[in-house]
């Protein structure tokens, strides 16, 4: 071992990673294939690894959120980094600090890598182009979510073997999705077909540029996809009314127990979280045996710790 | 191009490494083999069996990565860039006895990461080495307890071993 290795297949290059539209198939099967090699850390007794010992992570939050705040927390503490935690509230951003400066200043601390949340697309990627720190984007606007995004399609895989001629939908709110935008460049590299399924105030308008099919009826697909991704009705997110009423949105675009009776027996049921019960999916439905969104949680952390340590590795090449 | 052990010998090697794990074990010990991917993998596998026929017992086999406890992650000149892979041990290692494999033990660097490696996963009765070809060289304080074939081998070369799984045929070879 410590001798010269045989050559290998592959070296990952970015010391970034700000989304998966401009990644390759061979890319994402990259990442997913490091992070099966992750994913037994957070099951044995010493849930930590030293690959990141000395390296100081920081979770740049502008936006709220729990989830992915914490699965990347817990991503970098099993890889042995410091975690700094920024949220937007009690920082110097209320004081009206750029988030250049913040950024810049966060550096001068020693920090390696900036996983970052904004609410203005793009964000990560100025960002990256300011800093000497590698930067990961946990959500820009409307634009991408690339962690979601993988660990969505590793989920998959883990149930379907590839995803290779899957027939998937994405129902909601995709127009204020990212994730949906993630999940649509990931899905469709990997060979998979994608439908978008929301009602018209929902769908966003260059849809039609878009490489997924869609559809305004989820009875008209539900019979026929192996997954159905449920994208929770992001109310803070909605200006005007999209739709009549919570309860007709539920009727025609709930996962309801009925609908799941349409659905094949072994219809992956997914829903990046949190779970508006009773609007986007009924419970039953949630907890039932075809869902896989406990999976996707406990995935997101295999998931970001690969992208942590590929970066890493990365920047580390390229500090000569 | 020398060839230092052909198929015979590693197979031969390998059965006497067995013989003397097991004249060494205590009575009623719990003994089980864990491969550094990915040579040392299929080298303890062909031990555990080996193993398992002495002491007509199950003897456990498991595969160690140990690509996130190497000391050279960091270090920018690493060509090509090392590989996260699975490990498989799908037993408890507490209180067992712990045969350790690798194919080459040179620098020992390997061996000190397998070790921290393993020790995250449980606590063993106690860890021994076991590796099918030792040369000079060493970095850190580390020796094999067993050993199938000691090589001379000049600074600067390097030692292969092929192995039928991985490369389809036995053989080990100084390049």
């Amino acid at each position: 071992m410590t001798q010269k290795r045989k050559a290998m297949e592959f070296d990952w290059q970015y010391k970034h990673l700000l989304g998966l539209r401009d990644l390759s198939a061979e890319h994402i099967d990259f990442i997913l294939d490091t992070a099966e090699g992750f994913e037994q850390i957070s099951t044995r007794s010493v849930k930590k690894a030293p690959p990141l010992r000395g390296k100081v992570v920081v979770n740049l939050f502008f936006e709220d959120s729990t989830r992915t705040r914490n699965s990347f927390a817990l991503a970098a503490s099993r890889l042995s980094a410091d975690v700094i935690e920024f949220t937007k509230k009690d920082s110097s951003v209320s004081k009206g600090e750029t988030l250049l400066d913040t950024a810049r200043n966060l550096e001068s601390m020693g920090v390696d890598i900036v996983v970052i949340r904004h609410s203005a697309a793009g964000a990560p990627k100025l960002l990256s182009r300011s800093i000497n720190a590698c930067v990961v984007n946990a959500g820009d606007g409307y634009c991408e979510h690339p962690t979601q995004g993988l660990l969505d399609v590793y989920t998959i895989r883990k149930h379907k073997g590839t995803l290779e001629g899957l027939k998937i939908a994405i129902v909601g709110d995709i127009a204020h999705s990212r994730v949906a935008r993630s999940d649509m460049w990931a899905m469709t590299k990997l060979g998979a077909e994608v439908t978008f399924v929301a009602p018209p105030t929902l769908m966003p308008a260059e849809v039609g540029k878009l490489p997924v099919k869609f559809s305004y009826s989820l009875d008209e697909v539900i019979d026929r996809v192996d997954v159905i991704n449920m994208l929770r009705i992001q109310f803070e997110r909605l200006g005007g009314n999209p739709f009549p009423s919570v309860r007709e949105y539920s009727h025609y675009f709930g996962l309801t127990v009925e609908r799941m009776k349409k659905a094949k027996s072994d219809i992956l049921v997914m829903h990046p979280g949190p779970i508006n019960r009773g609007l986007e999916m009924e419970s039953e439905v949630a907890d039932g045996r075809n869902s896989v969104i406990l999976d996707q949680v406990r995935n997101g952390i295999a998931v970001r710790m690969a992208v942590l340590f590929l970066v890493n590795q990365a920047a580390a090449q390229q500090n000569v | 191009m020398t060839t230092i052990l052909d198929r015979k010998q590693i197979s031969r090697a390998i059965a006497e490494m067995a013989g003397e794990i097991v004249k060494d074990l205590p009575p009623g010990a719990s003994v089980a083999a864990v491969g550094i991917r990915s040579r040392g993998e299929i080298i303890a596998q062909r031990l555990a069996e080996k193993l398992a026929e002495l002491l007509d017992a199950d003897v456990p086999c498991g595969t160690l990565d140990i690509t996130l406890y190497r000391d050279d992650l960091n270090s920018p000149s690493q060509t090509p860039q090392p590989q996260v892979r699975t490990t498989e041990i799908g037993f408890s290692i507490d209180d067992k006895i712990i045969i350790l494999v690798d194919d080459v033990l040179y620098t020992g660097r390997s061996t000190r990461a397998a070790l921290d490696a393993l020790i995250d996963l449980g606590r063993p009765r106690y860890i021994k080495l076991a590796v099918l070809v030792e040369r000079a060289g060493r970095e850190f304080p580390i020796q094999a307890d067993y050993i199938g074939y000691k090589a001379d081998v000049e600074v600067g070369k390097v030692v292969q071993v092929n192995l039928m799984e991985s490369d389809g045929k036995d053989e080990v070879v100084i390049e």
